[in-house]
């Protein structure tokens, strides 16, 4: 499908890379239609597992790395309102679910958002992803009918499928794959080792049809009412 | 961060004892284990500027190390430590990376606390 034009398109999720595999692709192409795109990350993913061995970073200077590999995969998405909330990685769930519902709210008043990029409830795997998919929700679900963003939500569960079915919009983003790879790359402290392992597979001739390079899938989030 | 030198991780948790330290305590299977694993009971424990002090800090020389502290009311330990730093500002970075790089376990010992 090709994307509608957009007021301004509000991405929220709460790790840097979340949004590279997400809709790196889908916010390029935004950008390349001179979308507005405001990306809010909740954390620096300051609890990233992967330090290597031998280590490149400890766990206090990986926050750092991780902020500037996430200025530079904005870059690479043409993301220029980006916006990093000063959250813990892993601590999402823990907060006053209220404070989270008037951080989303806030955003929403301030941008006017056409449409907003999150994860699915019930979907989203990581602690955080569910904590930052259900503020998003209820601060949508309070405002007016009428005024509402659309909601456009990744699931990757593994009873996704099983559950809600394929998903009813598939962006296709082969005319701007390398920029998603570039977005990808830019977080090297988490995608190095999967990189390789593709470019690898890519190296060997092995056709990625049909893959997270070729499409990003979302599924809209409705209301009852 | 390098690895473990036990003489030289012992004098680093010497010169902590009897102090006011906080500590960050964290053991981690990371989010996605029972993503990957839908049988694997995935745990952990994490703790964050915690003050306290101890009289005794103790690192086994068996790899991966434990490393235990001694409390006047109590005990710290942390097993699986591979790695060690003291860092620019002063502060005992200790971990256990596995064998492809991730993180299992931290232990970090600082005067002042560490950032949120
Ligand atoms: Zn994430």
């Amino acid at each position: 499908m090709t994307l509608q034009e957009e007021r301004h398109v509000l991405v929220v999720y709460p790790h840097p890379d979340d949004e590279a595999f997400s809709v790196a692709g889908t916010v390029r192409m935004y950008r390349n239609m001179a979308v507005p795109v405001t990306y809010a990350c909740l954390t620096l993913g300051e609890m990233g597992r992967n330090l290597g061995n031998p280590p490149f970073a400890t766990r206090e200077s990986l926050p750092d790395i991780r902020r500037q590999e996430l200025v530079a995969a904005c870059a690479a998405m043409g993301i220029e309102d980006l916006r990093m909330m000063g959250l813990r990685d892993k601590t999402i769930e823990f907060e006053d679910d209220e404070k989270m519902v008037k951080l989303v709210t806030n955003l929403i008043e301030e941008l006017n958002p056409s449409v907003i990029y999150t994860f699915f409830p019930g979907f989203a795997v990581h602690p955080d992803h569910e904590a930052t998919a259900r503020a998003v929700i209820e601060a949508v679900r309070r405002m007016p009918k009428e005024a509402r963003p659309r909601i456009l939500a990744v699931a990757f569960a593994n009873d996704t499928v099983e559950k809600i079915g394929e998903a009813p919009i598939v962006v296709d983003i082969r005319s701007v794959k390398d920029d998603k790879i570039k977005a990808l790359q830019a977080h090297a402290s988490q995608t190095a080792w999967m990189m390789a392992e593709t470019e690898k597979r890519i190296d060997d001739g092995e056709v990625l049809s049909d893959s997270w390079l070729n499409v990003e899938k979302f599924y809209p989030f409705t209301f009852e009412d | 961060m390098k690895e473990v030198n036990t003489q030289e991780l012992q004098e680093l948790l010497n010169s902590f004892a009897n102090k006011d330290v906080f500590i960050h305590l964290e053991t981690t299977n990371g989010s996605y284990a029972a993503h990957y694993d839908e049988k694997f009971f995935n745990a952990g424990a994490f703790i964050r500027n915690v003050k306290l002090r101890y009289e005794l800090g103790k690192i086994v020389d068996d790899a991966p190390h434990r490393v235990g502290l001694k409390l006047e009311h109590g005990w710290v330990y942390a097993q699986g430590i591979t790695h060690f730093k003291l860092d620019t500002e002063g502060r005992l970075l200790m971990a256990g990376l596995d064998y492809t790089g991730k993180l299992a376990v931290a232990l970090e010992i600082s005067e002042t606390p560490f950032a949120y």
